[in-house]
Formats: structure tokens, C-alpha cells, sequence
């Protein structure tokens, strides 16, 4: 099996500073790949620059092909959709719409029967489909920013935060849906603070730390990891 | 004042306002896509009435010149682009598609004007004429800007009316002209005395108004761009181009000062530099509708439209003082209503 | 003004006094130069208000106007002598920019450069259409400056006027910058949050600013009317103003010698293009417009800070400032008082119908770290912006010591010694870092714009960077005193943002993620400061995300979830509380 996306070295700078530092990693075809960590770790940067949004180092190969001079907007027509941490969505069109414009990249014939999928994994926007997505409630903004990037029919869907400001019930849900997708084929990249939920789904894991890559491996064995626990909540006291 | 000074002022005021209208729409429309505030919105007024009333006497109007000026910038700038990523291909292709269309126009320009086939053919003439002006100075002055604050989008865009004005006078002369209206005729309601070319204007107006709200509510390109104004990045994660939205948002501006020419032109004699106050004057509506609202806009228009009107009759020397004054204000207010824009920019 | 900027400027004026005695210099060039110095006085302006201060104005041209008609209606109509209408010339311009700097720097973003576009096109107009100031025909036959009843009527007796006023322009402006309010006013640049959160009333740093650079137009315009002696609208139309800011543009907005640089270009250019370019293309043409407008563009896409920094980083650099240890000022202690310094009691706060604050509660004692955590989205910046005064509550009280707090604006806040750092750093980039805690001290001193541009603030000013350079040496950025602070690392900066807010002298200090960005030795001298700070008396309530940091350094915590208080308690309790366990790593269902 080779791998559908590969990171080498990649590298984010804002200004001086280092986002991200020479991380690499694989998404395989066909799996959940995972990358938890703290507040500020680099997580998002590394998303977006997958993505093509940030301007980076190192290698990005989807498919065989190096993405270094093929912009965002060409890197959705070739498969990749990142559904951001703010959702991005377009606020003041309707919930039909944006998913509409998910589609753009694939044209109208495509619309019909992409939406239909997409209403049948998020019922809830079917019933929403008139309404403004800057009305909608947080888990469903989050339902809707994963339809949009769905309605490009996306070979690799990369999540960041996808839980995030959402409840406990709505995560398990929409988490849920993500591994629905895996068996349906896609291949996702997810990013997450809320590590056990992450893990819980994922085939294999990567931890970042301050911009770098710190421990990788099967899912299952980094939930077991305590220093994982450690990263969160500190070490100073030692945990019950 | 009588009823009938009254009426006549509305009417006045009413067909001002309407394209003022036209112009705070285009201004809205590439502010909402493009962050850029347009001030050469004028220049495509006046540079298409001045070609449409060249053309009419048959001569080739000096905008073809600049039209080609523009596309070579354009396609030089393009393949200076692709050239610096190492592929002299993609430079050729570039620069072709650049370069082709602006000729072709230019081309058909010569040859059919000096035949002076008759209004009709001549508005469209002009139409191909001004309308790839959009994209083009979109592409020479904005896109390299593309990521700057709308500040210096803004310093950019006073720099492009400057020289935009300053040519117009090479191309077209100090003189002013006036074309023969589209509607010839005239007839009387009451007191009221109403020409066909003002009626014209009105219903050209709402007709271009209803048309805009059917692009933008029906049509995937047309939600695209709306898709590009609302969140940019948004609208990148879906695939839209966000240069390609630039350029059409430009070419419709420039569409929307072709139609804005060829309702105004008869009616009152254009300079080469009255377009930076009719310009303006859509602007001050659009400032008043938000920057973002169009029917706020439209609004606006009419009520700037009538407040021209009314204060010319009273103290007409002071009209643009008025006018212009009134923007102050409604950007305080906006200013205060609106939170901290300018940590954002 | 130190000693490169003293030396540059003495060698600039030497050579500008010699250029008329030059026995090869024809009067046309001294002409020009006129031109150009008295275009200079205007983009000088233009450099604080727009390059300093970040103000963008295309109406500068207007002031230009203010300062011109008032001396020709004057002069003219009332046969009062030039030197006579100076000072009241001034006060004309000062008085039109009181007023309509008023309304103008509260504009916001964008707005504010549309606004001075329409003012421009209205003062135009209005001088253009006024009966008693010659409509558009304008005021001729205005008498010459003379001295010592010499008229100035040659364009070189007028050079020494001009150029005199142009040197002393540079001198004032340089203190002006150099001084304690000048810093307020370059603060703003970093954004008016961090300015505020220092005491700095960002209105009044900006009037003033505004009124400081139509002062100089204002001149301008008085010395324009006598060189000319006649003036007219069109002078100071739209078109001219634009021009003025092309010159600040082009010669680098945020320099000094960047303003005569892009004058001398923009005057000298035009003056070619206008004899020069008719020859080629015939006459009629308005060629120097087309140039501007394409110059003005192709800088924005190509040398966005103007051509002086190009020119000058070849002149070498600065050195750096020289520090005198044994400046400082009066700390003002802490009162031990009873009950807790800051009480927040049931603070709420909506954005739009979302609650990102929700009842909640908590105290810092004095002499107290607390600690305030929770995920992404908890409500923690929130909670630090409506103590601090940036937002205003939907619900609920603060109070410290014995007073209500909510209401005050941040600026009030910063007067009551509260200071804070902020999550997404805010320092002036190309100030040093020096200079940007020196900001901090804004409260702590009084000397106002005349003092500074006077130099009569010397003391104040020994004691302000003296006291800055302590608080740099104690955050332990000693080495990096005299950097510009965007050369720092993340890291670095934030140390930095918190040597300025302990240059307030602050009761309660609020750090937003201090640790961030730092290395593991650089966090243990953090702690060690945080905790030396407490022990002094300063309370602390910190945002964190680095729970070892957290853990070990604060006596309290408050952990917040959801904008609502989820837990709180001692360190060693909070880790083990299954809520906040469960609020950070996720329900293991």
C-alpha cells in the first residue's frame, strides 16, 4: 500500500518564528491518521500548509505528484479538502448554496447527486437547506463545513478541530460520520485536541509538540502512552 | 418654490440618482470581491462616452490605444510570472491570452468605426472596447496587491485614477462632447415635461439592477463571487480562483460604466475628467449603503440624487460642498458603529 | 536626537545652506528647490500622520489652503504685514484641523482616508466658489516676506526663509519622535490595543498628530502665498494632495529625510515632465499625471517603505541609545488592605446570541498567582479583555480594591495599575525594544508635544529609560535591549511585552500566555520573575496553556469550559478533578 499523502520536512515560518518544524508524516489510502496536541503545537499551520493557504518548506507528494507550485484552489480540483478550525463558511448564503459551491471545482451535473449524499450522511441540513449558515448552531456550522468539502468528492479530507466549542454528544456524532467516511474509502487527516476521541478512531496517531513531531505510531498504543496524558495536563504534580 | 420647480427637481434628482446607483453597485461589487475601492469607476464612464461620441462622428477613439497599452502590461506581467516559475510555455499560452483578444478588438474597432454603421453597432463596439479595460487594470495595478490592506488598495487605486484621468485628456482632449440619445422624443405628464432618453435611464437602471440580483442568486459563478466577497478563504477552500473573481468583478465594473455612458452621455456633456465626481458621487451612496448592501445602496443613490438636485437649486454654487460633505457624517457614524476595523486591515 | 541623527542632519544642513552660494548653480535649480522645500514642510506632516501615526490623507492640500488664504485675505484685503499673519495663519489651520481632525481620526480602517478625500474635494470647492476669497480666480498681488525691510522678491533670498523653516521642521519633528508623547503616537502603529493598555488616550495621540501635520501644511500655504504671491484654488485641489502623499510614498512614509527625498523627486519630476514630455507627445497633455499615478502603483507593488530605507541602510546605523542606569522612577508600592484586589462576580458576556462568558466568578488575592485555563474557545481571552476594559459586559461586576471596575474604558483601567500582555503579541516591530517598554511608562510621566519638541524633557525622559532598561535587564532581555523588537524571537517578544506593562507599575499584572514560545530554561526564569513579583506584593492572573508551567508556578486556579467556570481549587486538586480531565483529553467514551 503506498501512501495516497506524504509530508517530508515541512516547515512553517511566520515572520521568525517557527510554526511548524520539519515534520513529516503519511496518510495511507484508506485510513484515519491523527495528529493530537496541545494548544499552539503547530497543528493548524500544518493543515494549512498541507493545504497550500501558508507558504512552506519541504515536501508535500499527493498521489505521486509534488504539490510545490500547485496553488489551494487547483489542490481541491485534484482531491485534497481541509475543513478549517473557524469553518469558513459563507454566512450570509444559504446552507443549499454553500454546499453548492463545494461543488464548484466539479461542476453543476455533479450537484444533484453529490448533495443527495451529503444530505443522507447530515439530515439535519436537509432540513436546514433554506436557512443562513451564519444562523446555524456550532455543530451544525461543523456539519455543514464537512458537507461543503464533501460535495468536491475528495480523495483526502483533512479535519482541523473538528470537535472544537462543540458538546460532548455532538463529537461522538460527528466523529462517528468521519470514520463512516474511511470505510467508504477516504482518506482523512485529522487534527485534535481531544485526544482520546481522536485515537479512538484513528489507525495511527502523531503527536505534535512546539511545532514538532514528537511520537508517532498505531493509534491505539499512543492512547495508551502516558506521557501523552503528560503533554496535556502536566507532569508537576503527577496525575491520578 | 412651486410644484412645479419641485417635480421638475425630483425628476432631475431621480435620473442622477439612478446612475449613481449603477455606479454604487459597481463600486460595492469589486469592494465586496476585491477589497478595492474603486475610484477609477469614473474614468470607465467618461472613457466609454468619449469613444461613443468619437465614434459617432466616425473617427477611431483613443481608448483602443490604451486598451492595447494595457493588455501588453497584462500579458508582460503574466508571462514575466510564469517565466520566473521556469515554464516558457505556460508564458507563450499566458501572454497569447492576454495579448489575442485586445488585438481582435482593436482590430475590429479600425475597421467598422470609420464605416459608421449606427448606434447600435457602436455601443457594442464601445462595450468590447471598455469592458476588457476591467480585468486588465485589475491585473496591471490590483492583483500584485492582492494580499495588501485595503489601504494600500486603496493608495493604489488613487494612483490608477490619477493616471487614468491624466490620459484621458491625451486620448480624448479637453473638449466635452455629448452623444445622440438612444430614445429620441419627448412627451408631457401634467406639468411635468419628460424625455424618452430619461425614461430610459430609469428602466435600464432597475432592468441592469434586477439582472445583477439574478447573476448573483442563480447562476454558480455568480454565487461564486459572492462566495469570494463573503470569505476568502472560504471561497479558496472550494476551488474558486480568487484572481479569476477579481477579474470578472473588474470586467463587470467596467460593464456597468459602459451602460452608465451610454444613459448619461446624452444628457449632460462629459470631460475627460467629469467621471471622478460622477464616480464619487456613486461613491458617497455606496459609503452610505455599507460598502456592502446593494439595496442600501441603490437607496442612497437616489436620495444623493435628489440632495444634488435640491441643493443646486438652492445654492448651486455650493452643490459639491453639499454633497460631498454629507459623506463625513455617515462615515463617523459607520466608523462608530463598526467594530475596530482598523486592527483587521 | 543622538549622534548619527545629528550628524546627518548637520551635514544636510550644510548642505543645504551652501547649495545658493554655489557659483554653478543656476536661479532656476533654486527655484526648484523652493518648490521642494516648501513641498517637504507638507510630506513631513505627512510622514508622522501617515507613516507614524498610520493615518493615510489625501487632504493635506487643504491645510496648504488654510494657511494660504488666510495670509493673502490678510495681507490684501486688510494690509496687515506678512510677518504679522504667521502666527495668526497658524492658528487658522489648527483651528480647521481641530475641527475636522475631530471627526476624522475617529474614523476607522479605510473610512479614514475616504474621509479626508471628501473634505479635500469639499474645501476645494468651497474656496472655489467663496466671493470674498476671489472664487476660482483666487487672490493675487500679495505682498513678498521682507526682512529688515528688505523684500523678498528672488527666489534666492526666499530659499533661506523656506529652507530655514524646513531645517527646523526636521529638528522638531525628530524631538517630536523622540519624546513621550511622539512614542504614544508611535504606538499606535502596533495597534490601538496595546497603546491603550498602557494608558495612552489613543483620540487625543491621534489629534494630535493630525493637528501637528496641518501645521506644517499650514505653513507651507503661508509661505507659498508670499513666494507666489497670489493664490488659487486649483492649488489646493484633490489632485495636489494626492501628489503630497506620492512624495511621502515614494520617499519612504515612515522617515523623515524619506518626506524631502519624495518631495525633491515628485517636484523635480514634474517640473521635467511638464517642459519635457509635451516636446514628444505635443501639448495640452497632463503627462505628469499619467507618471505619478503609474509611480504611485508600481511602488506599492515593489518598495512598499519608499526609497529612503534603501539609501540609508547604505549610510550605516544607528548606535544604539545610550542608556543612564541611574534614571528611575518612583515605584508606588503596594497596600496590604483587606479582602481580595480583583473580585469578578458573575461576569457574562454574549457575542451576538453566543455566550463566550458565562457567570462567571472568581478573586485574585494580593500577593497572589492565579491561574486561569481551560481548551481552545473556554473564554479565556474574553475574560481577560472585559477585566482590562477592551469589552464591555453583558452581566455581571468587576471590582478592585474598593472600586468598580467594569465601565472603564482600558485606558482607565491602565490608570488604576492593571497591566497586561497579549495573547497575539503587539509591540511597534521597528521600534526597539527599548523604546517599546518605554511605552509602558506613558502614565508615569507629564512632559507634553512642546516640551518634547523643545527638548525640555530631558530628566523625565533620563528617568523613563532608565526605569525601562531595568525592567528589560529583570524579564532577562538585557542583550536584546536595542534590537528592533520584530527581530525577536515569539518567545523573546512576549518577555518583552511583559518588561512594558512592569514599566506601569503595576497592582495586578495580567499575563496572556506568557510561557509560549519559550524554551525550558527561559520558562524556569520566567517563573522565578513571576514569583519574585508576588513576593514583592504584584498580583498575577495568567492564561496558560503549558500545564507544567501552570501547575507548578500559580497558588490558585480557575478552569473555565464552555465560558463557564467548570472547576476551582488549589493545583494538585485541579489535576485530579474528573471534569477538567475530561474537558482536555476528551470523554473516553
Amino acid at each position: 500500500m503506498s501512501a495516497l499523502l506524504e509530508v517530508g520536512d515541512l516547515s512553517v515560518n511566520y515572520g521568525r518564528v517557527e510554526a511548524v518544524r520539519a515534520v513529516s508524516l503519511a496518510v495511507q489510502s484508506g485510513e484515519i491518521a491523527t495528529v493530537i496536541g496541545a494548544n499552539g503545537a503547530g497543528k493548524t499551520s500544518l493543515l494549512a500548509a498541507i493545504m497550500g493557504l501558508l507558504p512552506s518548506r519541504g515536501r508535500v507528494v499527493f498521489d505521486g505528484q509534488d504539490l510545490a507550485r500547485v496553488p489551494a484552489e487547483e489542490r481541491v480540483a485534484m482531491g485534497i479538502s481541509l475543513v478549517p478550525e473557524q469553518r469558513d463558511l459563507f454566512g450570509t448564503m444559504s446552507v443549499a448554496d454553500n454546499l453548492a459551491l463545494g461543488a464548484f471545482r466539479r461542476g453543476r451535473a455533479e450537484i444533484p447527486a453529490r448533495l443527495e449524499r451529503v444530505y443522507a450522511l447530515f439530515p439535519r441540513l436537509e432540513e436546514r437547506h433554506r436557512q443562513e449558515a451564519g444562523t446555524l448552531s456550532g455543530g451544525e456550522r461543523q456539519m455543514l463545513a464537512m458537507g461543503r468539502a464533501l460535495m468536491a468528492r475528495p480523495r483526502l479530507l483533512m479535519l482541523d478541530e473538528p470537535s472544537l466549542g462543540l458538546a460532548p454528544l455532538i463529537v461522538r456524532d460527528i466523529l462517528q460520520t468521519v470514520s463512516e467516511l474511511r470505510d467508504e474509502g477516504v482518506s482523512i487527516l485529522l487534527v485534535e485536541q481531544n485526544a482520546r476521541a481522536a485515537l479512538r478512531i484513528a489507525d495511527h496517531g502523531y503527536v505534535m509538540e512546539l511545532g514538532a513531531a514528537t511520537m508517532r505510531g498505531p493509534a491505539g498504543e499512543l492512547a495508551a502512552d502516558p506521557r501523552v496524558a503528560e503533554i496535556y495536563l502536566g507532569a508537576a504534580h503527577g496525575m491520578a | 418654490m412651486d410644484v412645479t420647480i419641485a417635480l421638475f427637481l425630483i425628476q432631475d434628482g431621480i435620473i442622477n440618482g439612478a446612475i449613481y446607483a449603477l455606479l454604487a453597485v459597481a463600486l460595492v461589487l469589486v469592494f465586496a470581491v476585491t477589497r478595492v475601492i474603486l475610484i477609477p469607476q469614473g474614468e470607465f464612464v467618461t472613457f466609454a462616452g468619449l469613444s461613443l461620441a468619437a465614434m459617432e462622428t466616425g473617427s477611431v477613439p483613443g481608448a483602443v490605444w490604451l486598451l492595447l497599452v494595457l493588455a501588453a502590461a497584462a500579458a508582460a506581467m503574466d508571462a514575466g510570472a510564469a517565466l520566473r516559475e521556469r515554464s516558457p510555455a505556460k508564458a507563450v499560452r499566458l501572454a497569447a491570452w492576454n495579448l489575442v483578444p485586445a488585438i481582435a478588438i482593436a482590430a475590429a474597432v479600425l475597421a467598422m468605426v470609420p464605416l459608421q454603421l449606427g448606434l447600435g453597432v457602436n455601443i457594442v463596439l464601445c462595450a468590447a472596447l471598455i469592458v476588457p479595460m476591467g480585468p486588465y487594470l485589475y491585473r496591471v495595478a490590483f492583483q500584485p496587491l492582492a494580499d495588501a490592506s485595503v489601504l494600500v488598495l486603496l493608495i493604489a487605486s488613487v494612483g490608477a485614477h490619477l493616471a487614468l484621468t491624466a490620459l484621458g485628456l491625451v486620448l480624448f482632449g479637453a473638449e466635452g462632447y455629448r452623444t445622440s440619445p438612444v430614445v429620441s422624443g419627448s412627451f408631457q405628464i401634467g406639468p411635468l415635461f419628460v424625455t424618452g432618453q430619461s425614461l430610459l435611464v430609469v428602466g435600464a437602471t432597475l432592468a441592469l439592477l434586477a439582472g445583477l440580483a439574478l447573476f448573483f442568486g442563480r447562476t454558480l459563478i455568480g454565487k461564486a463571487l459572492m462566495a469570494s466577497a463573503i470569505n476568502r478563504r472560504g471561497a479558496r477552500l472550494v476551488g474558486i480562483p480568487t484572481m479569476l473573481s477579481g477579474r470578472i468583478a473588474f470586467a463587470m465594473a467596467a460593464a456597468i460604466g459602459v451602460v452608465s455612458a451610454v444613459l448619461v452621455a446624452p444628457l449632460t456633456t462629459l470631460y475627460y475628467d467629469s467621471g471622478f465626481i460622477i464616480g464619487l458621487k456613486g461613491f458617497v451612496a455606496a459609503i452610505i449603503g455599507g460598502l456592502g448592501a446593494y439595496p442600501a445602496a441603490v437607496a442612497a443613490a437616489l436620495a444623493v440624487g435628489l440632495l444634488e438636485a435640491f441643493s443646486s437649486f438652492w445654492a448651486s454654487a455650493f452643490k459639491e460642498v453639499i454633497v460631498f460633505a454629507s459623506i463625513l457624517p455617515v462615515l463617523l457614524w459607520r466608523s462608530l458603529t463598526s467594530t475596530h476595523g482598523d486592527e483587521e486591515d | 536626537m543622538n549622534r548619527r541623527d545629528l550628524t546627518r542632519f548637520l551635514v544636510f544642513a550644510a548642505i543645504m545652506v551652501a547649495i545658493p552660494f554655489l557659483p554653478f548653480v543656476p536661479d532656476f535649480w533654486v527655484t526648484l528647490l523652493d518648490f521642494v522645500g516648501l513641498a517637504s514642510l507638507v510630506a513631513l506632516g505627512l510622514v508622522m500622520l501617515t507613516g507614524v501615526g498610520g493615518m493615510t490623507s489625501f487632504g493635506q492640500a487643504a491645510f496648504v489652503g488654510f494657511g494660504a488664504y488666510a495670509t493673502a485675505l490678510l495681507t490684501t484685503a486688510y494690509g496687515w504685514s506678512p510677518w504679522l499673519t504667521l502666527p495668526v495663519s497658524l492658528a487658522v489651520t489648527v483651528a480647521a484641523a481641530l475641527v475636522i481632525g475631530l471627526v476624522t481620526v475617529r474614523l476607522s480602517g479605510h473610512y479614514l482616508p475616504l474621509g479626508t478625500i471628501a473634505w479635500g474635494i469639499c474645501f476645494y470647492y468651497l474656496f472655489g466658489n467663496l466671493k470674498t476669497l476671489g472664487a476660482y480666480d483666487g487672490i493675487s498681488s500679495v505682498p513678498p516676506l521682507s526682512i529688515f525691510g528688505m523684500p523678498l522678491l528672488d527666489s534666492r533670498s526666499f530659499y533661506f526663509v523656506v529652507w530655514g523653516f524646513v531645517l527646523a521642521a526636521i529638528l522638531a519633528t525628530a524631538n517630536l519622535l523622540d519624546s513621550r508623547v511622539g512614542r504614544s503616537i508611535r504606538a499606535l502603529r502596533s495597534g490601538a490595543a496595546a497603546a491603550e493598555s498602557v494608558g495612552v488616550n489613543v483620540w487625543r495621540a491621534k489629534l494630535t498628530v493630525f493637528v501637528y501635520a496641518a501645521l506644517l501644511a499650514g505653513l507651507s500655504g503661508w509661505l507659498y502665498a508670499h513666494f507666489q504671491r497670489a493664490v488659487t484654488p486649483g492649488v489646493f485641489s484633490l489632485t495636489v494632495g494626492i501628489e503630497y502623499l506620492l512624495m511621502a510614498v515614494l520617499g519612504g512614509a515612515g522617515y523623515i529625510y524619506g518626506a524631502i527625498l519624495g518631495a525633491g523627486i515628485v517636484v523635480v519630476l514634474k517640473n521635467f515632465l511638464q517642459d519635457l514630455l509635451p516636446l514628444f507627445f505635443g501639448a495640452g497633455g497632463n503627462y505628469e499625471g499619467i507618471v505619478f499615478g503609474i509611480l504611485l502603483i508600481v511602488m506599492l507593488q515593489g518598495a512598499r517603505d519608499g526609497l529612503w530605507p534603501v539609501i540609508a541602510g547604505r549610510l550605516g546605523k544607528a548606535a544604539p541609545r545610550v542608556v543612564d542606569a541611574t534614571g528611575t522612577l518612583p515605584g508606588r508600592g503596594f497596600d496590604a488592605g483587606d479582602g481580595a484586589l480583583l473580585r469578578v462576580q458573575g461576569a457574562r458576556r454574549l457575542f451576538g446570541g453566543l455566550v463566550a462568558v458565562d457567570n462567571v466568578s472568581f478573586e485574585v488575592g494580593r500577593g497572589e498567582i492565579v491561574g486561569l485555563i481551560g481548551p481552545n474557545g473556554a473564554g479565556k481571552s474574553t475574560t481577560f479583555n472585559l477585566v482590562t476594559g477592551v469589552l464591555a459586559l453583558s452581566g455581571g461586576e468587576i471590582h478592585f480594591e474598593d472600586e468598580r471596575v467594569d465601565g472603564l474604558g482600558p485606558e482607565q483601567i491602565a490608570a488604576r495599575r492593571i497591566a497586561r500582555t497579549f495573547q497575539h503579541v503587539k509591540l511597534a516591530p521597528t521600534m526597539s525594544v527599548l523604546e517599546n517598554v518605554a511605552i509602558g511608562a506613558h502614565l508615569r510621566g507629564r512632559a507634553g508635544m512642546v516640551s518634547g519638541i523643545m527638548r525640555l524633557d530631558r530628566e523625565e525622559e533620563r528617568r523613563i529609560f532608565g526605569e525601562a532598561a531595568r525592567q528589560i535587564e529583570r524579564v532577562g532581555l538585557a542583550e536584546a535591549m536595542h534590537q528592533p523588537a520584530g527581530a525577536l524571537a515569539l518567545g523573546q517578544q512576549r518577555l518583552a511585552e511583559i518588561a512594558r506593562a512592569l514599566c506601569l507599575d503595576p497592582k495586578l499584572l495580567l499575563l496572556d500566555e506568557p510561557a509560549a514560545g519559550l524554551r525550558h530554561l527561559e520558562k524556569q526564569a520566567l517563573a522565578d520573575l513571576i514569583r519574585r513579583l508576588r513576593d514583592e506584593g504584584m498580583s498575577v492572573l495568567l492564561v496558560e496553556h503549558d500545564m507544567d508551567f501552570v501547575m507548578q508556578l500559580t497558588d490558585h486556579i480557575v478552569v473555565l469550559n464552555f465560558g463557564a467556570r467548570i472547576a476551582t481549587g488549589a493545583p494538585a486538586e485541579i489535576q485530579r478533578d474528573p471534569a477538567v480531565i475530561e474537558a482536555y483529553l476528551g470523554s473516553p467514551a
